[in-house]
């Protein structure tokens, strides 16, 4: 009896770490899908590439390749920025309208081929100049993964999404692009893989200190084995959590927010800067998966360029219990995935555990699509 | 029939020949005519306005029950073929019926979420039926009839200890491995006249009754019914038709090769599926096919790129949408740039006229 | 005899009472109009009778049969069919497809029929097509036979709309204000082919804001105001009647249209 309780206790601290990282991750899709209305299929492509960049940051070998990179990309991003702001766009916009696309496209390639060519050497001189090895704190590595998710969330915006609104197409094509946004990041993952690692698999060290001043053994009260990097993941998604809730509902750019979900065009009437927002929001989406990546890598250990498949579905079903597009109920759902998930795994074995996630995502969506938290909306004729 | 299999077989000897500075060789070719019958099978949904990705789900259904008809029952191929496509059409029902509820993304995401399950079944399927059979031994039920039947199959295996554990083996689906020494009996002509074949059915579908009522119902759903068109009852048709047609490409492609196993059938098959639509548009049964046949023969003609297949899959997902709204065959498209010419030309028969004139 | 009867009818969304309690009878054979301003319940009123969207309470009846439970398409197949307030044409298809879609309820012949040319979709095909043709000449529509829906004039559009609704050959027609956005001429003209429905024997029930349309062609006018029915009477009847004007207060009573367009 008291061999079940403590390991049903065991089960409930688990289940509530990962539900923390499946929360952040749902939350991305909310965000995107409150404000867009669409669901960004990438979003877990961002959360894959989010503990891959935490893992180099945390390989004293290969974080001086990241930061090289980075520092690169840095340098190249603001001329090339100005160069498509300035020149290629008014350019384009004098062309005939027919052909604005296609000389687009064929410029914009040509621009990133030259951008690969000159972006070699400064990689070449950077990488000279740094050290060997580097070892980078976790916290500071933490900060890598999420700005790169926000980063990388937000180029998917200029890239995959933002051409689509601009000729007010379909959601569905919105949920086309992002899966070909998806194929594109998980590839280019592979590849790098491939050329860091010589496979495609890596493995995060064990017992990272994220936090200071919290020792990284296990910790062991009666039966239970707690380790550290549980709790820690918890304070950390939760905190992440109530900074977004304080911000969307307490600043301005949080009202914009709101605003804009609400109804874009009279937001752009009042005078809302609805471009803006939208970086905002793909950025804080971007942000969060790339927070939670690099806490699943520290929890499971190794990464993949795949570990994204398994977690975009566990996404979905956590936003499509919780109501498509409701903040506080892609939390809620993350949490009974995770907890569904746990009692699955030690009632029916592990393999079932995808299959109820499924099958749950199947029944929610036919009886309740507007999920837990949403309203019935009423169509009009 | 047998003049023109051989008829059919020159034919491909020549395109084959003609085809090869492409590097495209008969297997890759057959691929091509298999996701070419793929993309006409997610062409039939996405014509009436409906976003289903279940195509997957209903390929892997048709490719594992016909190849277990052919392979454990000895049955012949366009039969069980046919009881694949026939399979997956009644299990397009139940499922149907509650799903096509759902509009755009959320029907999406459901057909997903069947895609997988489909796949997760395939996956855990002997398992499951090893755990069901350890438990009916265990509490006796049928407990001779399975034994025997254990004895006389070699699928199923129980032995059981002295201290009276149980230890069933049941092999059908093969769980990952898959199933495997597949009589590789489909050919190209035969992928070659099914698809022909489909092509013919939709053209005629377009211009039956049922085929205006998908065009209409993609419209304007809701103005459809008021025109007296069971909206429900025709998107019901159209899914179990679009599974009936996935199940077949399943069922010719899983004897194209020698060995089937659910990791074929997953979300990946069903981007590519969506890709050849959104590449070739759906404006016509053309789009799909070419789109298919487009993306399936690009990574041989370009090889050395053949890892980066999936990088350019992704990339011409995306560079299709954001750039090619319309797909590669844009009747629209192409009727506006006819138009344009033609006022160019009558514009400038004016001038003409306007300078004689003046 | 009537052939449509609303009792007791009420949708409510939320707290809002889009019809509240609404009685109605429309006579066979006749041309009723609704009136009413704007926001008073008779687009719902509409798609309750065309099944589009299901009353809270009460019932609706069709030649003595229960309707209001019903779906679209059935409701279409037993002879009710209807035009859009904002018009709904299925704007990628051509205005003689359009009239295909419209003739659906009339078609019997299945896929297979159509997939080996047998004689039946043949026979078929040729009558709904010729009807198609017939009907685009009785509205003027010839020289668009080909065009995309979409991209035909508004008064084309709103023509062809109608066209549509009476392809099905049903036994009563829904209007809902078919002359916006027309100018008097198209709206006498309209007018006068909606008489000419009637002469065929066809029921219309028509949502109308043009005073002068009422005049031409309504046999009797019922009046909604915030989902109830105020009044009910001849076109004069109702003119002279000091609820409705109350109702469109702050219009000028003199005016031939009681109501602003908007
Ligand atoms: N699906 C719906 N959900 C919620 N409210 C609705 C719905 N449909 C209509 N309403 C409300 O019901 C009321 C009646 O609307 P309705 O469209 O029937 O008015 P109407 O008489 O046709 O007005 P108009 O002259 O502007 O066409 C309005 O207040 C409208 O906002
Ligand atoms: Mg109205």
């Amino acid at each position: 009896m008291d061999l079940l309780t403590s390991t049903t206790v065991q089960q409930i601290i688990n289940a509530v770490s990962v539900g923390a990282i499946y929360a952040l991750f749902a939350l991305g899709y909310a965000l995107v899908f409150s404000i867009l209305g669409v669901l960004n299929l990438a979003h877990s492509a961002i959360f894959m590439w989010g503990a891959f960049i935490g893992m180099l940051a945390l390989d004293p070998e290969k974080a001086p390749i990241l930061i090289a990179f980075s520092i690169a990309a840095l340098l190249l991003s603001i001329p090339s920025i100005l160069l498509e702001k300035r020149i290629v766009q008014p350019q384009l916009l004098r062309l005939p309208h027919q052909s604005q696309r296609f000389v687009g496209l064929i410029v914009r390639v040509v621009a990133l081929y030259l951008l690969w060519q000159i972006g070699r050497p400064i990689y070449g001189i950077l990488i000279g100049i740094l050290p060997e090895t580097m070892i980078i704190p976790a916290i500071i590595a933490f900060v890598f993964s999420v700005l790169g998710g926000g980063i990388l969330s937000v180029i998917l915006e200029f890239t995959a999404f933002r051409p689509l609104r601009a000729r007010n197409a379909a959601r569905l094509a919105q949920l086309v692009s992002s899966i070909g946004a998806a194929l594109v990041l998980v590839n280019v993952a592979q590849i790098a893989f491939d050329w860091l690692y010589n496979r495609t698999e890596g493995y995060y060290p064990r017992d990272v200190q994220l936090l200071p001043f919290i020792p990284t053994e296990t910790w062991i009260i009666g039966d239970l084995r707690i380790t550290p990097i549980r709790v820690v993941i918890l304070v950390i998604a939760l905190g992440l959590m109530v900074a977004l809730q304080y911000m969307v509902t307490k600043t301005q750019i949080g009202q914009q927010m709101r605003a804009v979900a609400f109804n874009q065009r009279i937001s752009s009437l009042l005078g809302i800067d609805v471009s803006r927002v939208y970086i905002v929001t793909f950025f804080l989406a971007g942000a969060f998966g790339g927070a939670a990546g690099m806490l699943f890598g520290m929890v499971f250990l190794n990464v993949t360029p795949f570990i994204g498949e398994s977690i975009a579905l566990v996404g979905l079903t956590a936003i499509v219990l919780g109501g498509l597009g409701s903040i506080n109920g892609a939390v809620l759902g993350g949490f009974i995935v995770a907890f569904i998930q746990t009692a699955s795994v030690t009632f029916g074995g592990s393999s079932y555990r995808n299959a109820i996630v499924f099958i749950l995502l199947f029944l929610v969506l036919l009886l309740r699509p507007q999920g837990i938290l949403g309203q019935a909306e009423e169509n009009r004729a | 029939m047998g003049f023109l299999i051989d008829g059919f077989n020159q034919l491909q000897t020549w395109l084959l020949i003609l085809l090869s500075p492409l590097n495209i060789t008969e297997p890759v070719l057959q691929f091509m005519l298999v996701s070419a019958i793929l993309g006409l099978s997610i062409y039939l949904t996405l014509y009436t306005g409906m976003f289903s990705l279940a195509n997957g789900g209903f390929m892997a259904i048709g490719a594992y029950v016909s190849v277990l008809l052919t392979q454990q029952a000895g049955w012949s191929l366009s039969l069980s073929i046919l009881t694949g496509m026939i399979v997956a059409g009644i299990i397009a029902v139940p499922i149907g019926l509650p799903v096509l509820r759902l509009r755009d993304i959320y029907l999406a995401i459901a057909t997903i979420g069947f895609g997988e399950v489909v796949r997760i079944m395939a996956l855990n399927f002997d398992d499951l039926v090893e755990s069901f059979i350890k438990w009916m031994v265990q509490k006796e039920i049928l407990f001779d009839s399975l034994i025997s039947r254990a004895e006389t199959s070699d699928m199923l295996d129980i032995t059981i200890r002295d201290n009276g554990n149980v230890r069933v083996n049941f092999e059908l689906l093969g769980g990952a491995r898959g199933i495997k020494g597949i009589p590789v009996m489909a050919e190209t002509w035969m992928l070659v006249l099914f698809l022909i074949i489909v092509i013919y059915f939709i053209i005629r579908l377009h211009r039956s009754r049922l085929g205006r009522a998908m065009a209409a119902i993609r419209q304007d759903e809701q103005a459809a019914s008021n025109m007296g068109i069971d909206v429900v009852y025709v998107k019901n048709v159209v899914f179990v038709l679009s599974a009936m047609i996935a199940a077949a490409a399943g069922g010719l492609s899983g004897h194209l090769t020698r060995i089937i196993d659910p990791s074929n059938y997953g979300f990946d098959l069903v981007v590519d599926i969506l890709a050849y639509a959104v590449l070739g548009g759906t404006q016509t049964w053309a789009g799909p096919v070419i789109g298919a046949m487009v993306l399936r023969a690009l990574p041989e003609t370009l090889r050395g790129f053949s890892e980066l297949r999936g990088l350019i899959n992704g990339l011409i997902l995306l560079g299709a949408i954001v750039y090619l709204p319309s797909g590669l065959v844009d009747i629209k498209g192409f009727r506006g740039l006819v138009a344009y010419f033609r006022n160019n030309r009558t514009q400038r028969k004016e001038m003409v006229k306007d300078n004689a004139n003046t | 005899m009537p052939i449509l009867e609303l009792k007791h009818v009420s949708r409510h969304f939320g707290g809002l009472l889009a019809l509240e309690d609404v009685n109605m009878i429309v006579e066979v054979g006749k041309v009723v109009g609704l009136i009413g301003p704007n926001g008073a319940g008779k687009t719902t009123m509409i798609n309750n009778i065309s099944g589009l969207d299901h009353p809270t309470n009460g019932e609706i009846l069709f030649q003595g049969q229960a309707i209001h439970k019903q779906t679209p398409h059935k409701i279409t197949q037993i002879g009710i069919t209807r035009t859009y307030q904002n018009i709904r044409l299925f704007g990628d298809m051509t205005a003689h497809d359009n009239l295909l879609i419209g003739q659906h309820a009339r078609g019997r012949a299945t896929l297979l029929e159509s997939l080996f040319f047998l004689p039946r979709y043949l026979e078929e095909e040729r009558t709904l097509r010729q009807r198609a043709t017939e009907l685009l000449a009785q509205f003027g529509l010839e020289h668009v036979t080909n065009t995309l829906a979409g991209t035909l004039s508004y008064g084309d559009q709103r023509r062809l709309e109608m066209a549509r609704a009476l392809a099905a050959n049903p036994k009563l027609i829904l209007l809902d204000e078919p002359t916006a956005g027309m100018n008097p001429t198209e709206t006498h003209e309209l007018g006068e082919q909606i008489l000419r429905l009637r002469a065929m024997g066809i029921t219309i029930l028509v949502i109308e804001h043009d005073m002068s349309l009422i005049h031409q062609v309504c046999d009797e006018v019922y009046v909604l105001n915030f989902g109830c029915m105020i009044a009910q009477g001849t076109p004069t009847e109702i003119r002279a009647n000091p609820l409705v004007i109350e109702a469109y207060l702050g219009v000028d009573e003199d005016s031939r249209s009681p109501r602003l367009h908007t």
